[in-house]
């Protein structure tokens, strides 16, 4: 099945959840093109198949490109960062950055502060155990960056963690 | 999500009923005196006797096949009907003379006649248990020179070419269920392309098996002469029974010097309940002879009915540069048993075949792939490209491949490739977390899986194929 047939269904199917109208081909390709601009993806990769051999880094991009379609309220990134090169989490980063606004909410789970070099978070949380230990802004990331996560979790916390 | 994907894949049988039409029947059983009477009746020459009591003659001394994947009871050939018409009335002048009940059942099964066909363009030569009962589209097929019509007629209206054709691809006595075939075939369809000829529309057949416990044997021959080119539909139904129909029939393709024959089915017998009581036992025989240089010969099917199919259209590529394809998807649900496949027999020179095999197996059914490739001595720069991809639904069906690869000549070449995947809860939630129900996103992935076959499906058969798939799968993923 093609990425574009599968983002189609998706996207027509959640227009019918929220009473909106639905897209036919032509006027999908329209959105979808305009879409793929934002994560910097070549048109082509539209047409293979949902993914069917791509790489770590084109399957981040395209997880973006069906944020940017769908426009969840919600999103979930989880470690959206791990396994990309620098090109790829800046686009990836980029496509995050132009899908938040006041009407959604995206929980980004990371274990480095690397990203946040291109996503300012508004909440920074520190999670062990299922529960928030701490919250702050971006400086507590930072300051976790420098001084690990010990002082925030304490010992026991760190051997759970490892 | 296993439950609902289980209560997807099992939709009642649409095409199920029985059209209340008296028949005129053979006592039950198979003897000589019983082919002499289906040769009497439709009044055959003598050499088409010959030809059935030879093969009968033959079968008697062969054994039902058991190597293939598939179980069922011994078939008592006793206790079969094997000719069985609609009561004749006088010669019918126009469709409004039309028995109005059989009318109804094609209504009811969506067949394209006269003016719907026109539409459509599409010519049905329509099979009603085993006379032809009207054929459209004849003239307009005459104006060119195409002959379209039923085997019975071919054989009184242009016998040389019967004679010269008949059984030259599938020799009578080429295995067990294509020699009965042979013995008691009672109608099919007959198709002479003329050369230089291309075939203006699609040809079509719809074939529906009608009285009860009546073995149907259909004789199909199709001989495109020097640089014609034609296109040819088979689509089956058959109503509701609990016991078991046996289904033989013999397809045999001729393609002369560069000519093409392309050849599509989409085949939904009745396949029995969810617990495996009836269904049809559709044993075929299919071959083409690339006899030609430079001739090609193309079958695509899309197999989803049938209590159990056993089938494998042939290509034997004898012309040199001559080319056979197989694209095929076939789909099981339930207690389905299905082993087909393909076998490519290059003999001449230069000669290419290529295989794509789709097998997609729910339920408790079982799905096999058995496919020859043979390249000959003197098949010189042979090639064969085979794929062979599965697909499991739920824990409780099968999937086996079975390559048979011969190659006797040193300058050829021979890929095969195979693929097994399964539809996942992982795969289903991904749709799930965009939005699309687990039936959609089931068809999604089938429809992709099968895409490479789709593509070679003429227009509506596609869209009936994507249906049907979709249709045969509800309520059984998991």
């Amino acid at each position: 099945m093609t990425n574009s047939a599968f983002l189609r269904l998706a996207y027509n199917t959640r227009a019918a959840a929220r009473g909106h109208e639905e897209l036919d081909p032509l006027e999908f390709d329209d959105l979808v093109r305009e879409k793929a601009k934002l994560v910097e993806m070549d048109p082509a990769f539209l047409e293979r198949s949902v993914n069917d051999g791509f790489s770590g880094g084109e399957k981040k991009r395209n997880e973006i490109l069906q944020m940017a379609i769908l426009e969840p309220k919600l999103a979930i990134l989880d470690e959206t960062d791990s396994g990309l090169d620098i090109d790829a989490l800046r686009v990836v980063a980029g496509g995050v950055n132009a899908l938040s606004g006041p009407d959604n909410a995206i929980v980004m789970v990371t274990h480095y502060q690397r990203l946040l070099d291109y996503i300012v978070p508004d909440y920074v949380h520190v999670m062990a155990d299922g529960r928030i230990l701490k919250t702050g802004d971006r400086s507590l990331a930072l300051e976790l960056e420098s001084r690990g996560y010990d002082w925030v979790t304490g010992p026991a916390g760190a051997r759970r963690a490892a | 999500m296993s439950a609902v994907l289980q209560q997807l894949v099992s939709q009642p049988y649409q095409h199920g009923f029985v059209t209340d039409i008296e028949a005129e029947t053979a006592p039950r059983g198979l003897s000589e005196d019983v082919i002499r009477l289906i040769s009497s009746k439709k009044q055959e020459p003598d050499w088409l006797l010959e030809f059935r009591l030879q093969a009968y003659r033959h079968w008697l001394t062969l054994r039902a096949p058991q190597w293939q994947n598939v179980s069922h009871p011994p078939i008592d050939f006793q206790d079969i009907i094997y000719y069985s018409a609609p009561k004749p009335k006088k010669q019918l002048a126009s469709m409004d003379e039309v028995d109005p009940e059989l009318l109804r059942t094609f209504e009811k099964l969506g067949v394209p006649m006269s003016e719907r066909a026109a539409l459509a363009g599409v010519a049905v030569d329509v099979i009603f248990d085993s006379v032809s009962v009207a054929t459209t589209y004849k003239k307009k097929l005459a104006d060119v020179g195409i002959v379209f019509c039923s085997i019975s007629e071919a054989v009184r209206e242009h016998p040389e070419l019967v004679r010269r054709y008949l059984g030259s691809v599938v020799p009578s006595g080429d295995n067990y269920y294509a020699a009965l075939n042979s013995a008691v075939f009672t109608d099919g369809s007959f198709v002479y392309i003329p050369k230089g000829v291309k075939c203006p529309m699609d040809l079509s057949t719809y074939f529906r098996i009608n009285t009860q416990d009546s073995g149907q044997f259909e004789r199909t021959l199709i001989i495109a002469d020097d640089d014609a080119t034609v296109s040819y539909l088979e689509g089956c139904t058959a109503p509701r029974f609990d016991t078991n129909q046996l289904h033989a029939a013999v397809v045999e393709l001729v393609a002369l010097e560069r000519a093409d024959i392309k050849y599509s089915t989409v085949q939904n017998w009745y396949a029995g309940d969810e617990n495996g009581v009836g269904g049809i036992y559709n044993f075929v025989t299919k071959r083409g002879l690339c006899q030609g240089a430079n001739s090609r010969i193309s079958w695509t099917q899309v197999e989803t009915g049938s209590a159990i199919t056993w089938k494998y259209p042939s290509c034997v590529l004898q012309g040199e540069g001559s080319s056979g394809e197989f694209y095929s998807v076939a789909l099981t649900n339930h207690h389905q048993q299905a082993d087909t496949g393909t076998k490519m027999i290059h003999i001449g020179r230069n000669t290419r075949s290529k295989i794509v095999s789709k097998g997609i197996s729910a339920g408790q059914s079982s799905n096999s792939y058995r496919g020859q490739v043979k390249i000959g001595p003197r098949a010189t720069g042979a090639r064969n490209f085979s794929q062979c991809d599965s697909m499991l639904i739920g824990d409780r069906c099968s999937a086996s491949t079975f390559p048979y690869i011969t190659v006797q000549n040193t300058a050829s070449t021979v890929e095969h490739e195979a693929t097994t995947s399964k539809i996942g809860e992982e795969q289903l939630f991904y749709f799930a977390q965009r939005g699309i129900d687990a039936e959609q996103a089931v068809s999604m992935i089938i429809n992709g899986f099968c895409r490479d076959v789709f593509i070679h499906l003429p227009m509506e058969f596609a869209v009936e194929a994507t249906k049907l798939l979709g249709l045969k799968l509800e309520g059984s993923v998991g």
